[in-house]
């Protein structure tokens, strides 16, 4: 069973970082220069990680597929980024910052991870502010707060509702600087395929060139992947249209164990799907819960317009239902509540599948001047797509996938199963459990990027051997090199009926169905032989034109979704084997009676870390039990 | 929301790669609904072109929420099309009607070369970052965030120009072809901000210098760049980096 070591420290858990950063080998300043590490992704763990290593005197080899590193999807992070300053005075502390992580994950996260996100979040912030990101400010000058949901404190920092944008582009041009210095070499438009192994170790990788179309080679001695997650799977999500799992799917192909892939998170604050033609859904930043109230006619099917309904036919289900947090209950609960609603056909809008946000008592409140300055740039993006000023009408919102907690597998040093394979950020499965809160993408994706991996890299190199005699010569290169040119002329020759965009589109609603907001057995197990059907009419029906010569936006969409195809299943399997419910991944056979989730502690207090033992082949189900030695598991209550 | 389709008539810039001629094409495309993005309706069109075992078009896109500045796109003759203060990927339909003739064009400047049809390589932007646009600080030597205090109008400045999303509209809607929206936009940002002002006249040197060299054309002030800019960045932005410029190279 215990193939998983999570290398937790011992010692006291506020110890044990300080501690384990004594206890970690390090490299010197001189010997640091003969390494290379190679970083897939330049969001914010990637970007952060690349620019920090670079820093310390590595030689980072940096990869992305858009046109620019600045481009990663971290860029549209809208509320915020959590940190236990305590500056507003309301009783934070890195303690309560750990605790309300644990709790709005369901106590499925690791405690020696989460304490040490919470430990580092603080020089975050002082790390951006000194890169220049402009957040939010007081009067006075100083750092301004606001509040988010699943915590009783103020403790998001923000950059207007461009947060993301602002700290990506304060790690971008950290890295820019070290690919000034020469020692970050940067490749863009390059789309991982393939990881190369060698001796048991992660070494290097396979990219496709987007532009020439030509597989090319990289050799490192140790390998990150901070890549993201995998919620364009469902084809509609928050996601950007490249996001993808295909550089974590092909490491799990390798050996990396993949954990819990049930955890997705359906953001409860999104635009409605409006057609057919929908590429992706918006998100509206949780934020708006602050100040929006949620709200659906009392009465089913009412097509009155929101402001013809009077107060007394409104009901505020989610201030009804939670008096103590309100509209700030976290996302998976938000979300649920939302579907309860329009399930029981009081759902708003043409397609009767939203409920309202309304922004009128806010207004009324506080003038449409200050609403505005606190919202105003997400209000305009809500008008431009729905045509809907939310300043006179409430606006319309649905839950949308936005997030997946579950990823490869990592060890306490971020290090998969794989040696020398360090995961960061989205891609990994580490701090959020089975729900993340608002504003902790941010935190964690730089926490591992700027105070993390730094350390633990150089323990990597320091406590092992790496032959570095090795080059891309060697024939694992070859035999990757040849697998991903056998994937590409299989797509190109199939010269089936059906396009790549029609296939995912599919597979999108077969997810939503089966793998949705809430799940169980039977409808698990019908989606899992849907999917594998699915999967061979791909194989043998999918329609990729042109050659694998130059830009080819049908081959790279193929890659994607084939791998997407696979990775939809593990989640099914997951969520069919986690008998429970806890906090994102819902079954309808384990809830209270009162319709909120009900966790198995005595069975499911584990990390499920699934191995891959062939195409078409189930994987094995491995277990890390999880240990909770400072905190009680209670049954979370938003009440 | 609106049910009724549209038939719309699109010329669009078709080329086979940076070494290729290019040339503009005509497509009808029926059943455009007013309620799809812009690249939706591309997204239609190419799934058309796929189905009839025809070449898509290529263009850059990838949040289509208006923030990572990959797409671009000339829509008859204006960066991101027609409305203000939107990117091509968050202008809809429904600024269009039946029967309109749509001119889609890549953005085109000396420093922005063709990959093909409408992707164009914006790689000396990155340049231009590289050259200076960072605070010169290696993580882990932060003071606490509240250690300088910074004025909320500084602040609130410093987040207009830093709003910039590295679109390339300025450019290409410049007569000039020039960048100095761009490279102003970043410099504003740091030289408001205390913690960039340490080396505020190198930054600016730098930056200029990378902007020139990389054949970007000069400011004349047509201020095309500011209509056209998805973000609202402000020509003050220019006015503030000339100043910077001047003053560095007194100090020189």
């Amino acid at each position: 069973m215990s193939k998983l070591d999570s290398k937790v420290p011992s010692g006291k858990l506020q110890d044990k970082w300080e501690q384990y950063k004594f206890d970690m080998k390090l490299i010197n300043p001189a010997n640091k220069r003969k390494f290379n590490v190679i970083v897939v992704g330049t969001g914010l763990a990637g970007a952060s990680a690349a620019s920090t290593m670079a820093e310390l005197g590595y030689n980072v080899q940096s990869f992305c597929i858009q046109d620019s590193p600045r481009r990663a999807h971290s860029i549209a992070a809208q509320g915020g980024i959590n940190a236990a300053k305590n500056y507003p005075n309301d009783g934070d502390s890195v303690w309560r910052l750990f605790y309300d992580t644990i709790k709005g994950g369901d106590y499925r996260s690791r405690e020696a991870n989460v304490y040490r996100l919470a430990q580092v979040a603080n020089n975050i912030i002082d790390q951006c502010v000194a890169q220049g990101v402009p957040f939010a400010r007081e009067y006075g000058g100083y750092l301004a707060n606001r509040s988010f949901g699943g915590a009783q404190v103020s403790r998001t920092f923000y950059a207007r509702g461009q947060t993301g944008q602002q700290l990506l582009l304060g790690a971008y041009s950290s890295m820019m600087r070290m690919v000034a210095a020469g020692k970050i070499k940067l490749y863009t438009r390059r789309e991982m395929t393939e990881l190369v192994v060698i001796n048991g170790q992660a070494r290097g990788i396979v990219v496709r060139n987007i532009l020439t179309g030509e597989l090319e080679t990289y050799h490192a001695d140790a390998v990150i992947l901070a890549t993201g997650g995998y919620g364009n799977t469902y084809y509609l999500s928050t996601n950007a249209m490249a996001s993808n799992s295909s550089g974590a799917w092909q490491a799990y192909k390798k050996g990396a164990m993949f954990a819990n892939a049930c955890f997705t998170q359906i953001h409860p604050t999104c635009i409605p799907v409006h057609g057919d033609n929908q590429s992706k859904l918006t998100l509206m930043s949780e934020s708006l819960r602050n100040d929006g109230r949620v709200w659906v006619p009392k009465k089913q099917g009412d097509t009155r317009k929101p402001n013809d309904i009077p107060e007394s036919e409104r009901d505020y289900y989610l201030e009804r239902i939670y008096p103590s947090f309100g509209n700030l209950v976290p996302r998976d609960v938000a979300s649920r509540n939302a579907k309860t609603q329009v399930d029981a056909g009081r759902g708003v809008g043409s397609t009767g599948v939203a409920v309202y946000l309304d922004f009128a008592d806010a207004i009324k409140r506080d003038g449409e001047d200050t609403i505005r300055g606190r919202y105003g740039n997400l209000f305009e993006m809500y008008q431009r797509i729905t045509d809907e000023s939310p300043y006179n009408t409430p606006m319309r919102i649905y839950p949308a996938v936005h997030y997946t907690m579950g990823g490869l597998w990592v060890d306490y040093n971020l290090m998969s199963t794989i040696p020398g394979l360090h995961v960061l950020g989205e891609a990994n499965f580490s701090d959020h459990g089975a729900n993340r809160l608002g504003a902790s993408a941010l935190m964690q994706g730089l926490a591992d990027g700027y105070f993390v991996i730094p350390y633990t890299i150089g323990n990597y190199f320091a406590s092992n051997m790496i032959d570095q005699s090795i080059t891309t010569d060697h024939p694992a290169y070859k035999d990757a090199l040849q697998n991903t040119k056998n994937r590409l002329t299989g797509l190109l020759n199939t010269k089936g009926s059906q396009s790549v965009e029609s296939i995912h589109k599919k597979l999108g609603k077969l997810m939503w169905e089966h793998v949705g907001m809430s799940r169980n057995a039977a409808s698990l197990e019908e989606g899992i032989k849907k999917i594998q059907s699915l999967r061979e009419e791909f194989q043998q029906d999918v329609n990729v034109p042109g050659s694998d010569k130059g830009v080819n936006t049908e081959l790279e969409k193929a890659i994607r979704v084939s791998d997407f195809l696979e990775i939809g299943e593990l989640m099914a399997r997951d969520a069919l084997t986690r008998n429970e419910s806890c906090g994102g991944h819902f079954r309808d056979e384990y809830q209270t009676e009162e319709n909120e989730a009900k966790r198995d502690d005595e069975n499911f207090t584990h990390v499920a870390a699934w191995e891959y033992t062939g195409d078409n082949k189930e994987p094995v189900r491995n277990v890390e039990n999880l240990e909770f030695e400072n905190v009680k598991l209670t049954t979370r209550s938003y009440k | 929301m609106s049910t009724a389709t549209m038939t719309l008539k699109l010329k669009i810039w078709r080329q086979a790669d940076n070494t290729s001629k290019g040339s503009m094409k005509e497509y009808d495309l029926p059943g455009v609904s007013p309620d799809m993005s812009f690249l939706e309706m591309l997204d239609l069109l190419n799934e058309n072109l796929v189905n009839s075992g025809n070449d898509p078009v290529a263009f850059d896109h990838d949040c289509r929420e208006g923030i990572c500045g990959m797409c671009s796109l000339m829509i008859n003759g204006e960066a991101h099309g027609p409305q203000k203060l939107t990117t091509t990927c968050q202008l809809h339909m429904r600024s269009f009607k039946d029967g309109d003739t749509v001119v889609i064009e890549p953005f085109r400047a000396k420093a922005f070369p063709v990959h093909k049809d409408l992707m164009v390589d914006r790689s000396a932007f990155d340049e231009i970052i590289a050259a200076g646009g960072f605070i010169s600080m290696n993580a882990g030597n932060a003071p606490d965030g509240n250690a300088i205090p910074i004025g909320k109008e500084t602040a609130d400045l410093a987040m207009d120009a830093a709003a910039c999303i590295g679109c390339g509209a300025c450019v290409a809607s410049c007569e000039n072809a020039s960048a100095m929206l761009f490279t102003s936009a970043k410099l504003s940002q740091l030289a408001l901000l205390p913690q960039g002002k340490a080396e505020a006249a190198e930054r600016a040197q730098k930056m200029v210098k990378k902007m020139d060299e990389l054949g970007f054309g000069n400011c004349t002030n047509a201020a095309e760049c500011e209509a056209s800019c998805p973000k609202g960045i402000e020509l003050s932005n220019i006015a503030r980096m000339n100043r910077e410029f001047f003053k560095s190279s007194l100090s020189k």
